[in-house]
Parts: structure tokens; C-alpha cells; sequence
């Protein structure tokens, strides 16, 4: 089922007493979620994706736009009615029943002519603890099961009723660092088998990098980026976007272009062409450092981190934002110990934005 | 050194637990076995510190005064009623003002309003409403003599009009508390639960019965613990409602005769009072661990 967000907004009054404007939490959001798909809504805390959330689900009305589930216009009905399931952050399994008895929970709620008999139930039931493998938990109560196995059992849940939509709201956030990355294929995994078009709300860019089909950047309610995970990582619209893709983050520098130069600090590092000379911010990815004797951008060595893979170099820049320019480079060069180093640039890895709006100059970077 | 150190942590801890202790040893756990002592001391007489014999005779006594069998008659009526009552009707007025928004203080504050006033103010309340005078048989009388009915005489008359009266005051009185507790149990359940079945399309009855109730029903055990207990030891309410000539008034409880077996006109005998009182901390100990087995064999914990 494709979901179409149209100028969906969301305001909140203000409880501040002083300032009595309304709060934005959703703005003018515009989208079009294919069938089939996972979308990963992303954005620092506060940014109105888990209001997108339960704008889609229904918990919520829009203060104005539209939502459509196909050719359905569901804005104004009910969640009940719309054909969605939604995991919680924090689950929300009932603790007084078992799991059977959770999962049975949303099929004992059908109605009229959707009544189910007590075998179809069970058959459902069962159906949908062997997707999410827990059929052998399901006379225990929730608060007898792992953080992972509560997490199973809410998707089971939610996927009982076989729902148009699945909403997921910040699904991995209550796991373990090991459980997060078993949880997370885990969910590709399922939506991949249900083919239930999947959106699902984070903070952890890696996280919705790593299994979306598409990413939707919010910030302060307004939509920043929209694209597949690869392309807006390598092709940020703007500085905000470029700082929240990627670990470790991007390292911003105070730039200048001059005569077709991109000048960090002192050191010319790349030619640019396309673009009026400016001051600009230039934000390298940390693998968009090559180590090189004669490299034209020269950091004040700070340490080395070594991870097995790769090797983290950290060193300072007086041009950094950041307190340290964090760069990633593969193990077979070795970084001596010596005061300075010096980096060549990868162009691909380079961005350049505008200092008053932030927004990425789009020229060609050699 | 590890053990000295854990025996003056013992030794501290029973210092602090000392006081506590003391009081409740001096007040509580020595007259409850002295009371114990005094129900099988035949005829002792609390001036002379003198008794005739040992045996079960003051029970056996007691057992076969029609007055303790009517004090336990309307015990048992009083509890019966009232708990399950109360509850109930304190349960729905929660569950009310858990759902409205506007004014919900003012009415928290309106129906908490019972519990700070002064027994008396109650009581005068309860006589404009109930008791016949001179003037006027009470506002009770007034309404059901506008329905067409006859007056009762809720205070010197039937047995059934008398009960109807303490009942209804016990309700009044303890239903504060109960509100009050539950209300604050009510808006302790996540509201995330409620919007997981609202997405599960549940009724708001379902919701009720198979999410809130389970999710409150440890305060509502309690509260029926608590209530059972309080209302077996009913007195100083029936006083104000029947005066202090209780067993003229068939409206005696078991504190009362109690009560009545030491000080009152019938007077001076301790130890019938203490077999009556052994009798009642039996009855209430029983069914407060019935009770608890009940809430164990269904044990609903969160």
C-alpha cells in the first residue's frame, strides 16, 4: 500500500505563557511512500518525525493536509479504521496477559462480519509469532522475556491483524548495541517477507542508513532530504544533513574560495569550478582523507586510533568546527609519530556550503 | 573484618529499628497477648487483679449473648455491604474524573471534601437529612413523602431504615480515600496502553475491563483489604449516628460491645470484652488472609 503525505502540517499550542505562538512540530510535509518499501524517518530529538508517526497512525489529527493509503483518503478516520500497526518505543505489551494472549488481543476486537473463530485466531496468532520466531514464548508474560523477545512479540502484534501499514516507532532504541544490529536485520527481514510497506522513526542515522529503502531527514518540523540512504550520504542538500549521516561525523572547516581555489585556513586543498569566490563552509567525510607527504591540508597530529579495520586518525585544524578533525584511514599506511600530517582530499567526499543559509554550492570540485 | 563490619551494621540497624520497636511492643504487641491472657481468666476484675479460674467460659459466654450475636449480625451486614459498595461506586467516580478534563479539580476537591470535615459537621448533616423533629422528618422524608411515600423513621425506627442509614453514612465517609487512591491509580497507567488499543480498534468497555482494571487491581485489593478491616471495626460512627445505648438501638457492632463490656452500663466485665475482642481479630484475620489467597491465586503483578 503507497502512502501519500500531501502538505501534512501539525501544530501544537504553546504552553509557554509568554510566547503564545503555536509550535510547528510538522511542516508542510510532502511525500510519497512507495508500496512495499521501508522508510526510515530520521532527525535529532524534537524534530516531528515521531509526530509524522502518529499523524500516519492516527493517534493524532492533522492540523491541516491530507493522508492517503492508496486511493483511501484516511485523514479524517479513526486508527482502528485505518489498517495500520504500530510498535511502540516502548512496546506496550499488556503485562497481565501472555504473549498468546497480547498477540490474540487486536484479533479479539474484530467485529461483525470480521469476526474471526477461536481456531482462526489461533492460526493467526501462530502465523505471526513463527514470523517473528518466538512460538515457543507464548504462554510467558512480557516482563519474562528479553528486551529483543518484548520487541518480537510487539511486532508480532502488530502484524496479527496483517495491516496495510507498519509503524515503528523508534524500534531499536530500548536494545543492546548487539541486539540493536540482530533487531534491525530482523526487521528488514520481516518487512522484506510480509512485502507491508514499513515506516518506522530514529534517531540513529546508522541505524536508518543501514536498512531503509529510503531516508526522510527531518529538522524543526520541515523535511530536509529525501532520498535513498547512499544518495543523500553522498549528496547532502545541506550542512545540517551532511553532519547528521555518518560516524564518526563529517569535520566542517571554515573555507574560502578565491580564483577558483578552496583555501582551508592557509592551505589551498582543491580547484573549484562553477562557484563565485565566497567564504563557505567545507565539510570532508572522515574516509575522504588521504595520507600524503606533500598533501596540501596540514593537521596537527593528535592521536591515532587503531579499530582493527581501519585506523582513526585524530588531529586539530585552527579551521575545524569541530574540536578535532577525525579522519578514517585503511591499515596498510601508517601514520608516523611526528608533530604534523598532511592530508590530500578525496573531491567526491568534499561539500561546500553557503555561510548565510547553509545550503550545499553545487559546483565541481577537483 | 568483613564479618565485624557486617555484625555493626546489624547492630545499627536494630538501633534504628529500636524505637519503632519499643512503641509498637509497649502499645501493640503486649496488650494484644495480654488481652489473649485476660479472655481465659474467668471473671477478673481489673481493680483487684484477681480471677476465679481459667477456661474457656468467657468465650462460651459471649458466643451465647443475643447482644454479641446481633453486634455480629450487623457487623457482617455492614461489611457485606458497604466494601463491595463503595468500592464499586468509588471505582466509577474515578474512572469519571479520570475522563474529564475541565474542572477536574474542583470536583477532586468537591468529592475529597468528606474526608477533611469534622465528624460532627457530618453528623449534623446527617441529622437534617435523616432525623425526625418537631419540625420536620428529616430531608430523606421530605423527598419520599413528595414521591408519595410514608415517613420513616430512620433513626428510632425499623431495623432496615436504621441499617440503610449507617450504611449509606459508611459509604459517604470512606468513599474520599477510595477516589482518592484509585483516582491516582487510574492516571498512573501509561497512556501508551490506551493508544495501543485504541490502534487495536478495543471498545472503551474492553478497554476498561481487560487493560485498566487488571492494570489498578492491586490498589483495588487493597482497598478492599483496608475496607473489610475498617468496616469490622466500626463504632465511633454508629455513635454519632444511635447514641451510645447501642444494644437498646439493635445497632451494635463488635467494637461496640466491646466497648459497652468495659465502660459502658452494662459494664465491667474485661474479660468478656477481651474473649469479644479475640473473636474479632479471629474474624478479621481470617478474612484478610482469605483475601490475600484470592489475590495471590489470581495474581496480576506489573
Amino acid at each position: 500500500m503507497e502512502v501519500v503525505l500531501q502538505n501534512l502540517t501539525k501544530k501544537f499550542p504553546s504552553r509557554d505563557r509568554k510566547n503564545r505562538g503555536d509550535v510547528v512540530a510538522v511542516n508542510d510535509f510532502t511525500f510519497e511512500i512507495p508500496d512495499g518499501k521501508l522508510i526510515g524517518l530520521l532527525g535529532p530529538s524534537g524534530c516531528g518525525k515521531s509526530t509524522t508517526l502518529n499523524l500516519i497512525s492516527g493517534l493524532i489529527k492533522p492540523t491541516s493536509g491530507r493522508i492517503f493509503f492508496g486511493a483511501d483518503d484516511v485523514t479524517d478516520l479513526p486508527p482502528e479504521n485505518r489498517g495500520i500497526g504500530l510498535v511502540f518505543q516502548n512496546y506496550a505489551l499488556y503485562p497481565h496477559l501472555s504473549v498468546r494472549q497480547n498477540i490474540l488481543f487486536p484479533l479479539e476486537n474484530l467485529k461483525g462480519k470480521d469476526k474471526l473463530s477461536k481456531d482462526e485466531m489461533r492460526r493467526k496468532a501462530m502465523e505471526a509469532a513463527k514470523l517473528v520466531q518466538i512460538e515457543e514464548l507464548m504462554e510467558r508474560k512480557p516482563r519474562e522475556l528479553s528486551g529483543g523477545q518484548q520487541q518480537r512479540v510487539a511486532i508480532a502484534r502488530a502484524l496479527v491483524k496483517m495491516p496495510r501499514v507498519l509503524l515503528l516507532d523508534e524500534p531499536l532504541s530500548n536494545l543492546d548495541a548487539r541486539l540493536r544490529l540482530q533487531t534491525r536485520e530482523e526487521i528488514r527481514r520481516i518487512q522484506k517477507e510480509t512485502g507491508i510497506t514499513t515506516i518506522f522513526v530514529t534517531h540513529d542515522q546508522e541505524e536508518a542508513m543501514s536498512i531503509s529503502d529510503r531516508i526522510v531527514v527531518m529538522r524543526d518540523g520541515i523535511v530536509q532530504q529525501i532520498g535513498r540512504p547512499q544518495e543523500v550520504y553522498d549528496d547532502p542538500v545541506n550542512l545540517f544533513v551532511a553532519r547528521f549521516l555518518g560516524t564518526p561525523p563529517i569535520n566542517v572547516f571554515e573555507g574560502q574560495i578565491k580564483n577558483g581555489r578552496l583555501y582551508i585556513g592557509e592551505d589551498c586543498v582543491l580547484e573549484v569550478r562553477g562557484a563565485a569566490d565566497q567564504s563557505v563552509y567545507a565539510a570532508v567525510r572522515p574516509e575522504g582523507f588521504i595520507l600524503s607527504e606533500d598533501g596540501p591540508l596540514c593537521c596537527r597530529l593528535g592521536g591515532v586510533e587503531v579499530m582493527g579495520r581501519d585506523i582513526s586518525v585524530v588531529s586539530a585544524n585552527k579551521a575545524s568546527l569541530n574540536p578535532t578533525v577525525r579522519s578514517i584511514i585503511s591499515t596498510e599506511s601508517t601514520v608516523e609519530d611526528k608533530e604534523h600530517v598532511r592530508f590530500a582530499l578525496k573531491p567526491r567526499k568534499v561539500f561546500l556550503f553557503n555561510k548565510e543559509a547553509e545550503e550545499r554550492i553545487y559546483c565541481e570540485v577537483k | 573484618m568483613m564479618k565485624k563490619k557486617l555484625q555493626s551494621g546489624g547492630l545499627k540497624a536494630w538501633l534504628y529499628l529500636l524505637p519503632a520497636i519499643l512503641f509498637l511492643g509497649v502499645f501493640l504487641v503486649y496488650p494484644l497477648i495480654d488481652v489473649f491472657i485476660y479472655s481465659f481468666e474467668e471473671g477478673y476484675n481489673s481493680a483487684s487483679q484477681t480471677y476465679f479460674g481459667v477456661g474457656l467460659y468467657n468465650y462460651s459466654y459471649v458466643l451465647h449473648d443475643p447482644y454479641f450475636l446481633q453486634a455480629v449480625k450487623n457487623t457482617f451486614i455492614l461489611v457485606i455491604i458497604t466494601v463491595p459498595l463503595s468500592t464499586g461506586i468509588a471505582l466509577l467516580i474515578s474512572v469519571g474524573l479520570n475522563s474529564i478534563k475541565p474542572l477536574r479539580n474542583l470536583f477532586q476537591t468537591v468529592y475529597f471534601l468528606p474526608y477533611v470535615t469534622n465528624t460532627l459537621a457530618v453528623g449534623l448533616v446527617f441529622m437534617i437529612l435523616f432525623k425526625k423533629t418537631a419540625y420536620s422528618d428529616g430531608l430523606i422524608n421530605l423527598l419520599i413523602n413528595w414521591f408519595g411515600g410514608k415517613s420513616v423513621d430512620f433513626i428510632d425506627g425499623p431495623y432496615w431504615a436504621k441499617m440503610f442509614v449507617l450504611c449509606f453514612y459508611t459509604i459517604w465517609v470512606v468513599m474520599p480515600f477510595k477516589i482518592l487512591i484509585l483516582t491516582s491509580a487510574l492516571s498512573s497507567v501509561d497512556q501508551m496502553y490506551y493508544n495501543a488499543a485504541k490502534v487495536d480498534g478495543t471498545s472503551r468497555f474492553r478497554t476498561f475491563v481487560r487493560i485498566t482494571l487488571p492494570m489498578i487491581s492491586p490498589m483495588i485489593f487493597y482497598l478492599v483489604i483496608t475496607g473489610f478491616i475498617g468496616a469490622f471495626k466500626a463504632y465511633s460512627d454508629v455513635v454519632a449516628l444511635f447514641g451510645t445505648n447501642l444494644n437498646a438501638a439493635e445497632m451494635n457492632t463488635i467494637v461496640g460491645y466491646v466497648y459497652d463490656m468495659l465502660y459502658g452500663d452494662s459494664g465491667g466485665y474485661p474479660s468478656y470484652a477481651s474473649a469479644a475482642a479475640i473473636l474479632l481479630f479471629a474474624i478479621v484475620l481470617t478474612i484478610t488472609c482469605i483475601n490475600l489467597l484470592v489475590r495471590g491465586k489470581r495474581r496480576i503483578t506489573l
